[in-house]
């Protein structure tokens, strides 16, 4: 029973993981073939970096990825502060609600939802091509905001009250406590939010796919772009990239104490 | 001071409100503002009732996704259990497996299980290698739901996991105990246990399964519909945003409803667990 | 009452390399009260679980009524348990916890409602049918684990520390609702506890273990007042324990005085433990006692003081209803009969000499440690 469970166990693994290793692999193949391997070379890593319009999309990912986390970040958690400290129970179910839909709704409907935005806009204020880098900015920090309130709000609850009167106690303005005792504790969450953030918004193709224009495409929307047509081999060599650094920043994350579970925040948030 | 401190505290959930309603409130609004109005702005119905032409696209969408969730939770369920029921250093590992495909974007994901099914790719060439007909797999329905199976297991498996997790071994004792053996035990005692995990499993695969268009164009070979790829071809042309605004309405409507009969489900198991 | 209904024979256990029974022999008879009583970590757990079904000796044999059971899973033992923290199902209610052994045998729906009712009957849950654990009270939840446990009719009830979760009065009364219910259902009994004063006066058999071993099996009173060794006399209740040599047969001599006694056997001039226990110790005034010495302090306790009287550097243990002043010299005399004389042993020299005002016993009788340690025990499963 035990051997038959084992080995049912890493089957799946095997076939969830056989697809992602065969690109790597075949990411340092010679010739350009996916049912045969000629040979190991770095020629399509060599052409992946000469190829421009993927260097600016990474360029366009990492500003994005940054930008979005940071306001996501600031914005949320002066929000789960307010929520922390709002008695009104009514606003305060309504912040929630609003707040979880994005999490809720399937990301194509948040997508088109802004699009719809972004073309409603332009045609009111009468500008032709409003879609870019601000509207993924915007888009990208709506979306990254619930993770990062999920994340920092606990962090509040749990915090002992009577901490922040033991601070009073011992002399510390309001204002003193809430730096010094308050803050140094919400930390942690905040920093899993801001990391929350930043790899959603690496990640995400679904949303950006509508509120992006062609000359603003970050990754994903290039590896979409590249895989719609004839394939170009560096592609490989991209996917592969990725899958390594996504693979060291789990290994990071994982070492510095389990932060970044989606599954669970999503789960949280469903609830 | 303390007054004044305590008013900032209060008002600091404010930007984030005018966001909120800037950015989630008032983008949805504007779905629904151009699914009852036409090219020139007036109300109209008709986008609405042009629905019922997609109603065979909404089937298989829902057929699709429900055989992938069905599929997930049948391969995923036990594949929590033997995780769960592992030594605690080898879970930790496990789990890291289960979760590193998360992080690799769906697109690449999609991508190489289409390449390694492709009529070119390494299955067939196995295949021929072996002596056996080349098989056409990308371009039929099963590759589809299979592409989306390999897609959102791990979204089925690690919930599941996390209940199970949690669940006291205890309780598996005391099944023991009373004469169960571990097929009743399972059945009396674990999957009761696990509900909730089980149906925040199923929202999480059938949401975005519903809602794909990557998978069918990749692995449907444009063949098959879904309701993404429909809503995603009403967004190439200013012309048809009015249709593609009522299709994502009512699919919006659709998984807010069924999410949330399934909390309705999993709050009540809550409190059992509770 | 006579039949051996469960025959361990030479049990050893470890955990990561770690011994937790070394070679436990141990016979249980068909309508006992047993009490397996120890300090944390003797392994009075691990040898209820394998009673259960839930460890497997490493070496050794378990027999249930004649047969060896090593390896029949916990489902096909007659054997139910009550277990620490009660593990009520969270997903059903009381009555569907109760019946839920009944319903995996597949007894008939209006069998298992009549034993059902009885059973909630007998342990004062009726009216609490349809409420989910969760709702319950400590003690609500104790009854419910015991009647689900009991409806199946079983050979022999295990209860694991059942009465830990509960306070003080409610402790005492469940303490009588247990013996009352072994009674009427004539059902074998194992009970594992750290509570001394639960075991005594529950058990018709007390079980004493330490380190993974046995150290005395006996009715209640004999294990109080004859104790094997320095460590059933220090763990079960007060003692003073002194290093003395027995003379003779009814003379021993130890404080540097030599007393009579009631004691026999040992070798001539064999060196042993002596125990008194504080409330066999009169106090007279100094030239009428036995041995003289200082008392160092007094408690008050209620029905009695409990003072500590040093004798020549001894520290001795009193129980006595007359106060008594501190710096006060006084006379002790002990009668022949109160003094217990036990071979030496692995525990000697490691108990009762109160100047160290007995930490360890503090640490041997601390629920919490206790509980920790079990936690751990059924961890390591």
């Amino acid at each position: 029973m035990k051997i038959l469970s084992r080995t049912y166990m890493w089957l799946v693994f095997a076939l969830l993981y056989a697809p992602i290793l065969v690109l790597v692999v075949f990411s340092f193949n010679e010739g350009g073939s996916l049912s045969s391997y000629t040979g190991f070379s770095f020629r399509w890593y060599g052409e992946l970096f000469r190829d421009s319009v993927a260097l600016q999309s990474l360029k366009n990912s990492l500003f994005l990825a940054v930008g979005s986390a940071t306001l996501a970040t600031v914005i949320g958690t002066f929000a789960a502060l307010g929520l922390d400290r709002m008695r009104n129970r009514y606003v305060k179910g309504a912040v929630n609600a609003v707040t979880n839909i994005p999490m809720m709704n399937p990301d194509i409907v948040t997508g088109v939802s802004m699009m719809l935005l972004f073309v409603a806009l332009a045609g009111i204020l009468n500008i032709s091509d409003i879609l870019g880098r601000w509207t993924m900015l915007i888009a990208h920090t709506t979306f990254s905001l619930p993770y990062v309130i999920l994340s920092v709000l606990p962090r509040f609850r749990q915090f002992d009250k009577s901490l922040r009167e033991a601070a009073l106690d011992l002399g510390c303005t309001p204002a003193q406590s809430f730096f010094k005792v308050e803050l140094p504790q919400i930390l942690p969450g905040v920093i899993s939010g801001f990391i929350m953030g930043f790899t959603l918004s690496l990640d995400d193709f679904v949303i950006s796919h509508f509120v992006s224009s062609p000359d603003f495409q970050t990754l994903p929307l290039y590896i979409y772009n590249q895989t719609a047509h004839n394939v170009k081999y560096s592609m490989y060599a991209l996917c592969t990239l990725i899958i390594v650094a996504i693979l060291a920043l789990l290994l990071l994350v994982n070492f510095a104490g389990g932060i970044g579970d989606r599954t669970k925040r999503r789960k949280e948030a469903v609830k | 001071m303390k007054k004044k401190l305590s008013f900032l505290e209060r008002a600091a959930a404010v930007p984030h409100m005018v966001w909120a309603i800037m950015f989630i409130v008032a983008p949805l609004l504007f779905v629904a503002y151009f699914a009852f109005t036409d090219a020139n702005g007036s109300f109209t119905l008709s986008n609405i009732e042009l629905l019922s032409s997609y109603s065979h696209i909404f089937l298989v969408s829902i057929c699709f996704s429900l055989v992938a969730t069905f599929c997930c939770l049948l391969i995923g369920y036990p594949l929590a259990f033997v995780i769960s029921r592992s030594k605690p250093s080898t879970q930790k590992l496990l789990t890291v497996l289960l979760m590193l495909p998360m992080w690799i974007s769906l697109l690449i994901r999609t991508y190489s299980l289409m390449t390694l099914l492709d009529n070119g790719g390494l299955v067939n060439s196995l295949l021929t290698a072996l002596g056996f007909e080349p098989v056409t797999m990308v371009g039929t329905g099963g590759a589809v739901i299979l592409g989306m199976i390999y897609d959102f297991l791990p979204y089925m498996v690690l919930p599941i996991y996390t209940s199970m997790q949690k669940m006291d071994h205890r309780y598996l004792e005391a099944a023991a105990d009373l004469g169960c053996n571990s097929f009743q035990t399972m059945f009396r005692v674990v999957l009761p246990l696990t509900a909730p995990g089980i149906l925040s499993g199923i929202t999480m695969v059938f949401v975005p399964s519903i809602s794909t268009f990557y998978i069918s164009q990749k692995l449907g070979g444009g063949n098959f519909d879904l309701i993404g790829d429909t809503i995603e071809r009403q967004f190439k042309y200013p012309s048809t945003y009015h249709v593609g605004a009522a299709l994502s309405l009512v699919m919006m409507i659709l998984i807010l409803i069924s999410v949330a009969v399934m909390n309705r489900f999993s709050d009540q198991e809550g409190e059992m667990i509770v | 009452m006579n039949n051996t209904l469960i025959k361990l024979r030479s049990i050893e256990k470890s955990f990561d390399g770690e011994q937790v029974l070394c070679g436990i022999d141990l016979d249980i008879h068909d309508k006992e009260f047993v009490t397996l009583l120890g300090p944390s970590g003797c392994g009075k757990t691990t040898t209820l679980r394998i009673i259960g079904g839930f460890e497997t000796p490493d070496v050794g044999d378990v027999y249930f009524d004649g047969e060896r059971i090593n390896d029949l899973p916990p489902h096909k033992r007659q054997v139910n348990t009550v277990f620490q923290k009660y593990a009520l199902f969270p997903h059903l209610n009381v009555y569907d916890n109760v019946a839920f052994g009944l319903r995996v045998q597949k007894v008939k729906e209006d069998e298992i409602q009549e034993r059902v009712r009885e059973m909630l009957t007998m342990t004062g849950l009726k009216g609490f049918e349809s409420r989910r654990p969760a709702t319950l009270s400590g003690g609500q939840q104790q009854r419910v684990a015991i009647a689900r446990a009991l409806i199946n009719r079983p050979r022999v009830l295990l209860l694991d520390e059942p009465l830990g979760a509960l306070d003080l009065k409610l402790r005492k009364d469940m303490q009588n609702e247990l013996k009352r219910i072994q009674h009427a259902t004539g059902i074998t009994f194992i009970y594992v506890t750290h509570d001394q004063e639960e075991a005594l006066s529950m058990s018709d058999t007390v079980v004493v273990m330490a380190n993974g071993r046995i150290q005395q099996i006996g009715t209640p009173t004999d294990i109080y007042n004859e104790p094997v060794n320095a460590f059933v006399a220090d763990f079960i209740g007060e003692s003073n324990i002194l290093d003395g040599v027995m003379l003779c047969d009814n003379k021993a001599r130890f404080a540097a005085h030599t007393f009579d006694c009631v004691d026999g056997g040992f070798a001539k001039n064999e060196a042993v433990d002596v125990v008194i226990r504080p409330e066999d110790v009169d106090v007279v005034p100094v030239e009428k006692g036995m041995l003289s010495g200082t008392v160092s302090g007094v408690t008050f306790k209620g029905d009695y003081y409990e003072i500590i009287v040093d004798v020549c550097g001894f520290k001795w243990m009193i129980e006595t209803s007359d106060y008594v002043a501190p710096e006060q010299k006084i006379g002790l005399y002990i009668e022949p009969d109160a003094i217990h004389i036990m071979k030496k042993s692995e525990y000697s020299g490691k108990f009762g000499d109160y100047s160290t005002f007995s930490e360890e016993m503090d640490h041997l009788s601390d629920p919490d440690t206790e509980a920790s340690e079990n936690e751990e025990e059924t961890l390591l499963s």
